[in-house]
Parts: structure tokens; C-alpha cells; sequence
């Protein structure tokens, strides 16, 4: 078939409802003081809700294997993108200066 | 094109170097993931000088932070979501063959695209009236952190600037698929446009779903 799956209407409210819910909670938690946790509450509900589109709305759930390949090579990079940036400014300095 | 020359029947959306219209869908499927791949890298490279400097001067970050209009954005985040959900609509609509369902499925993600860039619209001249826009008319009124507030500002504007262009030319996108299933060219058969185009929607969706929270939410209110 070329149609692919086809997921019922429910199916996509249900996804719509939890990514509102999810917003509202990220929103209200900003007016709790959590300290740094702040921003790893608010990061881990962004994930999840990407984690909701992709799976259902961009059909990632019920599509081709080569598709996850993909999908799993754009976090590998911007992995390799962050850790390396980051481990190079954080580290500046820490080996002295060259020479001395 | 269609392959005029064979002697089997094929469907005049197959082009002739594919065996079958499911292989053909696969393969733009698979060339939309690869496409959204750079795109991620696009914008991951602003998401990285988004971590460095608010690493680098957390307090500019949330002083310049609450300048944005929390209400603003985060109805914005509902509007973005809600266009998502009739764009997941629209394609299954063409999975189904309802042209009807498909039309106002489109119509009503553009629409909710517009409302979108309107608030943006709103948002923006907000800045523009409060001198908040990177340049030499920039003020703020903590004097300290004037220069960092500043590159919070330019963030602001290259990310959420980036992200209006992409939903401006997912409107023209949109169009082109509005027009296609106002034609009927798109059937359970062949609908791969549309569900391209989704695709596309809804990683801008995405994009947006990290830009909330990084922009408007800094620290707690």
C-alpha cells in the first residue's frame, strides 16, 4: 500500500491535547523557583514534546527503517556540534599557555 | 512524468526509474529526512552560540528575557501546535482521499501560520518601539549588562527571524499544495507533496517548541 498508515483522528487530538497540557506546564513552572532545574524541567518537556511530533505527526512511529537512520544522524551531529564547542570553550586556559 | 513507453500500466504519477509508487514515496520520504537533517544543523549552529553566551552572562540573559511577552509567546506555541494538528489533518485527509477535508485542513494551517507571524508582527515592533533592537538605538535600562543584553537581543532576532522566514515559505508551500488538492492531484495513491509539506510544517513546529521556552522562560518569573 502506498497510503502508509493512516492513524485516527483521536489518535492526533490525543498527541494536540498532551503537547497543550505539556505547554501549560512549562509555562507554569517558570513561577516556581527551581533553581537550575529550571531549565532542565523546561528542556525535558521541549523534548518530549518534539519526541510527540515526531513520532506521530511526522509518522516517524509507523515509517521506514532508513527514516530513523536519519532522524538519529541530525542528534548525532548536533551532539558532535555541542560537545566539541563546548569542550573547547570551557577548556581554554586549562593547559597553561603554550611555550611557558 | 509518465512512462508513456512501457507496456505495463502505470500510475501517471510513477516516474520510470522507480519500480513502484511505494518505493518512489519511500525515497522522497527518506530525501525530506535528509533535507530536515541540514536543517537541524542550520539552526543547531544558533542553538550553540544560544548556549555559549547565556553560559557566559546568565544575568543580561535573564534581565533581557523578561523583556518578551510571555503571554504572547506562549500563545504563539498554542497557535504553532494547533496548525501542526490540522497540518497531520491535511495529510491524512490525502491519505484518504477527502478532497474537501483536505482544502480546509490547508486553509486552516495557513491561517493559523498567519496568526502566528501576526502575533510575531506584534512582538516585533513591541521591540522596536521600546529601542530593544540590536543596533545603535539600543537601550536598556540596567547599564551593566547593556552589551550582553544586546547579544541576547541578536539571538533573539536571527533565531525567531529564521524561524518566521521558514513559515513564510511554508505558506508559499502550503499554496502550492492548496492549489493541488483544489485540482484533485492528490490521491490515497499519490500524495507525497503533501505529506512532504508536513513534514516541513511540523519541524518548524518544532524549531519553535525549543525557541519558546530557551527565549521567553529564562530563569523563573
Amino acid at each position: 500500500m502506498t497510503t502508509g498508515h493512516i492513524a485516527s483522528k483521536g489518535l492526533y487530538f490525543t498527541i494536540f491535547a498532551a503537547l497543550m497540557v505539556l505547554t501549560a506546564v512549562t509555562v507554569g513552572i517558570t513561577y516556581v523557583d527551581l533553581g537550575d532545574l529550571n531549565l532542565v524541567v523546561a528542556l525535558g518537556i521541549a523534548c518530549t514534546k518534539a519526541l510527540l511530533v515526531v513520532l506521530f505527526f511526522m509518522h516517524m512511529r509507523w515509517s521506514h527503517r532508513l527514516t530513523h537512520v536519519a532522524a538519529i544522524t541530525a542528534i548525532a551531529f548536533l551532539v558532535i556540534l555541542f560537545a566539541f564547542t563546548l569542550g573547547d570553550y570551557f577548556s581554554r586556559g586549562a593547559l597553561g599557555e603554550l611555550g611557558r | 512524468m509518465a512512462s508513456v513507453d512501457s507496456s505495463h500500466v502505470h500510475h501517471s504519477a510513477l516516474q520510470h526509474h522507480f519500480e513502484s509508487l511505494e518505493q518512489q514515496k519511500e525515497s522522497s520520504i527518506f530525501g525530506m529526512w535528509l533535507f530536515l537533517v541540514t536543517e537541524v544543523l542550520f539552526f543547531g549552529g544558533m542553538f550553540m552560540a544560544y548556549v555559549l553566551y547565556r553560559t557566559w552572562y546568565p544575568d543580561a540573559w535573564l534581565a533581557a528575557s523578561h523583556h518578551l511577552d510571555v503571554t504572547l509567546g506562549a500563545v504563539n506555541t498554542a497557535v504553532l501546535i494547533g496548525s501542526s494538528l490540522t497540518m497531520a489533518m491535511a495529510v491524512r485527509a490525502a491519505q484518504l482521499g477527502q478532497r474537501t477535508a483536505q482544502v480546509v485542513f490547508i486553509l486552516a494551517t495557513m491561517f493559523l501560520g498567519f496568526v502566528f507571524l501576526g502575533i510575531k508582527a506584534v512582538e516585533y515592533s513591541d521591540k522596536f518601539a521600546h529601542h530593544l533592537v540590536p543596533g545603535p538605538n539600543f537601550r536598556f535600562e540596567d547599564a551593566t549588562v547593556a552589551r550582553q543584553a544586546q547579544i541576547f537581543f541578536s539571538v533573539y532576532f536571527a533565531m525567531t527571524g529564521m524561524h518566521a522566514l521558514h513559515m513564510v515559505i511554508g505558506a508559499g508551500l502550503l499554496t502550492w499544495i492548496l492549489i493541488g488538492a483544489i485540482k484533485g492531484r492528490f490521491t490515497p495513491e499519490y500524495h507525497t507533496p503533501v505529506e512532504l509539506i508536513g513534514l516541513y510544517w511540523h519541524f518548524v513546529d518544532i524549531i519553535w517548541i525549543f525557541l519558546f521556552p530557551l527565549l521567553y522562560l529564562v530563569g523563573h518569573h
